[in-house]
């Protein structure tokens, strides 16, 4: 019984121009759609990444998980229930560790405030996830300005475990930090999450992050997954041609010099999307029924893929 | 820290277009005086591109602008030389390094939203650029202009020279922002965080485009960057900044495969393409001190497993591109 | 804000204009609060004065009755020096209090707008439009005039000081509430609210937790500038007559009656109130302007 539970979620924004110059201009309104008929599963105690770049819509998923968009269409089942708004057993990590906290506020407020919301006891609390997270419980005190970015994701990541939360929606945790820090952060979300059963959704654009963090891997393209797969399985045999381009390009340290074709082209506004799959402009095998029919996503081994030319079943 | 002026390292090719010898930055603040660039030097030749690779706090941005006169002040040079083509670019007067810069020294920033003039159409940005130092007709500049435009991989370059830069994409601005580096037909190019704004798709062309162009021009390219992954597919040298300090410099391909410095091997073996499959990340403790708050001796030694008693009290060994090439009392030997 | 004090203050030490500023300031402030004490003479009791001394010039023994007033005295024999105390405190209190009722006005409107949105928005800022184009100054007298139709004659005098802050705080709120509201906006887009929002924080305790303390910074500088403003649109008020009364004159009353007196040769009742108001306003200005600069974080 999966944990979480996304089925046929659609989220659209009205981007249209103020009504007088539609009106003079004579033109309707405009829909962005950020994420357009998602389904996923989440098992409990495992990590699913969703990987994106910019238009892909995987920031705006994080923020119907955890009930600040709500969806247009489709539904969200987290733990068993549809309620999502406002409950301590879900909780985010934002990715700017500069401005997810409020610099007024001392540390040890910061800390508990989703507990403290909720009308609960506060005392301690704080003092002990500092030490939880490689911190000193005299750093409750502080402010925000007294800690570097990656000590500023630890304390986030002890505001998101005040109210013993299940599952956790991290969007781009570590992509503000360096590479080092990084690891220091990633190691410590993972012991977390085995110490406490934590539940994931790592939400990023790197792909080598991703690959390290996640047990299974969802792959976004303009609003709709394309690809989704157990990592090893993703990795070592992409299905699409997307995630293919994305593999190729990663910057990989055990190959200088190296000069891997860079892909055509640039990701399409997600305002006006290309017809059919919205990769067509881009992919190198695309043939005529790509540019009409939009693929949908099924089975294809023990993952799913969106693409009207991958191969059924297994291989790639 | 001062060690006497080495002699450029020896080359079969020209003299390098930069050659930084023993530069150091300084701020006075209220506190302490603090040394984001502490006696750094190295050379670009041309047709090369250097990468200096440090995490935040390290220095390379300062360095960068320490070399094309845009220190903010209080900051300011504090010590060493800095040569382009030869001669001294660190004691200019203010105006003539303003005209250095435009003509001799091309940069790239980081976000191109903010490097590119929102209210002038990119045409007139670039052709302004090129008034301003060659000596061309209005409709020998346009002409060049477009030649520049579809030279970076603007599509439809004559019709798009006349748009906005709101009108393109952040790749496209990028590339933009790269044909205005170039347009004055620049010997050094200084590149601070290029694609780091970039989704990877993009980022990738990118990479490819200032190779293609460093190349074909015969350009001296200072690329500075956090991420080693850009490093490893551009950079044919590396210079890897710790505190202020230069911790290693090499050929790419030798420091990737044998880091001698301890900070570079933790740096490369904490990113997680160097642990594909296991379950947590090789970590370096600690972080790398504030430079209003450094250690005694090599700055890294709090963090470094192969410290000794003489790291705590001496400051690192100088480089000597000569001799070795990290600055570290137990260097590593060989493969790391 | 603890940081930012430590480092305000260096500044503060350093500028020879701003330690001035408050100085004199400082010394009107604490002249006026202590009024009773100091003044040698209680200019409102008609028992301690005397007809006699009726435009004594400043210093000189009174030809009469042997009194010397140290700035001299008015038509009615009170010593200027004790009026120019107590009209310090009538000005400055209206002048303080004014502010007050402007800012937590302006602040929570300019709150309300910038974190609902919406109609609330709407109909908020463009009430703020439709005042702004208004001078100040006639809507204050606007307001007075509605309190002078609806409040009995015998209150009046009384209520005068009252209706005069609501009238200098009603014409100023708009400054507050813009700045506020653009503040709000930029701190809506930020992280953390969105994190607040997320645990299910109510609106109410997050502008008024969250937002109200990271935008109040700006609040504090116009604050300065607004106290300079509202003293001297008393002052305006008053000297136009529908001010405060000439029984609890004001710095702008005494002004207006030295007026009266100036071509006839008494110049000392006129003098010395508008210097003190002088001093008052360019100090606040100064103050004021300074604390701009200081608190800019880009000029850092």
């Amino acid at each position: 019984m999966s944990y979480v539970s996304v089925s046929n979620l659609t989220r659209r924004f009205d981007v249209s121009k103020p009504w007088l110059d539609r009106l003079i201009a004579r033109r309707g309104k405009s829909y962005l759609t950020a994420v357009d008929d998602i389904s996923f599963e989440i098992e409990p105690n495992t990590t699913y990444g969703l990987v994106g770049e910019s238009g892909s819509g995987k920031s705006t998923i994080g923020k119907l998980l955890v009930g600040l968009l709500r969806p247009s269409a489709g539904t969200i089942r987290i733990g068993g229930s549809d309620d999502i708004a406002g409950r301590n057993d879900i909780q985010m990590i934002f990715q700017n560790p500069y401005a997810s906290m409020n610099p007024r506020w001392r540390i040890r407020d910061i800390i508990a405030e989703p507990v403290a919301v909720l009308g609960g006891e506060t005392r301690g609390l704080a003092e002990g996830l500092l030490e939880q997270v490689g911190l000193s419980a005299g750093d409750a005190a502080k402010f925000p300005h007294e800690f570097s970015g990656g000590q500023r994701q630890r304390i986030a990541i002890a505001r998101a475990l005040s109210s013993r939360p299940r599952l956790i929606v991290c969007d781009e945790p570590t992509s503000a930090l360096d590479v080092s820090v990084q690891a220091q952060v990633l190691n410590l979300m993972s012991d977390l999450k085995d110490e406490l059963g934590l539940t994931y959704l790592f939400i990023s654009h790197d792909l080598t992050v991703v690959r390290h963090m996640a047990d299974r891997v969802g792959v976004l393209y303009l609003g709709r997954l394309v690809e989704e797969a157990e990592t090893q399985t993703l990795f070592d045999a992409p299905r699409h041609p997307y995630t293919r381009m994305l593999i190729d390009v990663a910057p990989r340290l055990d190959a200088p010099g190296d000069d891997p074709t860079p892909p055509d082209g640039e990701i399409a506004s997600p305002i006006d999307r290309p017809p059919g799959c919205a990769y067509n402009p881009r992919c190198p095998i695309r043939e005529d029924i790509c540019l009409r029919e939009t693929p949908a996503l099924r089975e294809a081994g023990a993952g799913r893929v969106a693409c009207h030319l991958a191969p059924p079943g297994s291989g790639g | 820290m001062s060690a006497p002026v080495r002699p450029a390292p020896v080359r079969p090719a020209p003299a390098p277009i930069l050659s930084i010898r023993d530069l150091t930055v300084e701020i006075p603040t209220r506190h302490a005086l603090l040394r984001p660039v502490n006696g750094v030097g190295y050379d670009i030749a041309a047709g090369e591109i250097l990468g200096v690779v440090g995490e935040s706090g390290a220095g390379k941005s300062m360095a960068g602008n320490a070399v094309s006169g845009l220190l903010d002040p209080p900051a300011r040079i504090a010590g060493g030389e800095i040569r382009l083509k030869g001669e001294r670019i660190d004691t200019l007067s203010p105006e003539r390094m303003r005209r250095l810069r435009g003509k001799e020294i091309g940069m790239i920033f980081q976000d191109p939203g903010s490097s590119l003039n929102p209210l002038i159409r990119i045409g007139d940005q670039l052709t302004e650029t090129m008034h301003a130092h060659l000596t061309l007709t209005r409709r020998e500049a346009r002409a060049r202009a477009v030649a520049a435009l579809e030279e970076v991989g603007i599509p439809a370059a004559a019709s798009r020279i006349d748009s906005y830069p709101h009108e393109f994409s952040g790749g496209m601005r990028q590339r933009v922002v790269i044909a205005l580096a170039l347009a004055a037909e620049p010997a050094l190019v200084i590149a601070d965080e290029p694609t780091t704004a970039l989704d990877v798709s993009v980022q990738a062309q990118i990479i490819a485009l200032l190779k293609r162009l460093c190349r074909e021009r015969g350009m001296a390219v200072m690329l500075i960057t956090h991420d080693i992954g850009v490093i490893v597919q551009a950079a044919d040298h590396v210079a890897v900044m710790y505190a202020g300090r230069l911790a290693e410099i090499g050929a790419v391909a030798d420091v990737i495969r044998a880091p001698r410095h301890p900070y570079t091997a933790g740096l490369l073996a904490s990113a997680p393409a160097s642990s594909i499959g296991a379950r947590r990340l090789r970590q370096i403790p600690g972080a790398m001190p504030p430079l209003g708050a450094l250690p005694a001796g090599c700055a890294f030694h709090p963090r470094c497993e192969r410290a000794g008693p003489r790291c705590k009290v001496d400051p690192a060994p100088a480089l000597a591109a000569a001799e070795g090439r990290a600055a570290c009392w137990h260097p590593l030997e060989g493969g790391a | 804000m603890t940081w930012l004090r430590s480092d305000l203050a260096y500044r503060f030490s350093r500028s020879p204009l701003a330690i001035v500023s408050v100085a004199v300031f400082a010394g009107l402030v604490l002249a006026a609060v202590f009024a009773p004490l100091i003044a040698p003479q209680d200019p409102f009791d008609p028992g301690a004065l005397n007809l006699m001394n009726g435009f004594s010039p400043p210093g000189e023994a009174n030809a009469f009755t042997g009194d010397s007033f140290a700035l001299g005295a008015d038509e009615q024999g009170r010593d200027v020096f004790s009026t120019i105390l107590h009209g310090l405190r009538i000005s400055l209190f209206v002048g303080v209090l004014a502010v007050l009722f402007a800012m937590i006005l302006g602040v929570t409107l300019g709150l309300l707008a910038g974190y609902l949105g919406g109609w609330v928005e709407a109909v908020i800022m463009r009430v703020a439009d439709v005042q702004l184009t208004f001078p100040s100054i006639l809507i204050a007298i606007l307001i007075f005039g509605i309190a002078k139709g609806t409040i009995p004659v015998e209150h009046r005098e009384q209520m005068a000081i009252w209706v005069l802050i609501i009238a200098i705080g009603l014409s100023d709120w708009v400054q507050f509430a813009r700045v506020v509201r653009g503040a709000t906006l930029v701190e809506k887009g930020k992280e953390y609210v969105q994190a607040a929002q997320m645990i299910g924080r109510r609106p109410g305790g997050i502008m008024l937790r969250h937002i109200l303390p990271n935008v109040l910074s700006p609040v504090l500088v116009i604050a300065t500038i607004s106290l300079a403003l509202a003293i001297i649109a008393e002052a305006t008020l008053s000297f136009l007559g529908v001010g405060a009364p000439p029984t609890q004159p004001s710095l702008g009353t005494l002004i207006r009656i030295g007026q009266g007196y100036l071509f006839s040769g008494e110049w000392w009742i006129l003098l010395f109130p508008s210097l003190t108001l002088l001093a008052l306003a360019l100090s606040v200005n100064l103050l004021g302007d300074w604390l701009r600069d200081a608190l800019n974080p880009r000029l850092k």
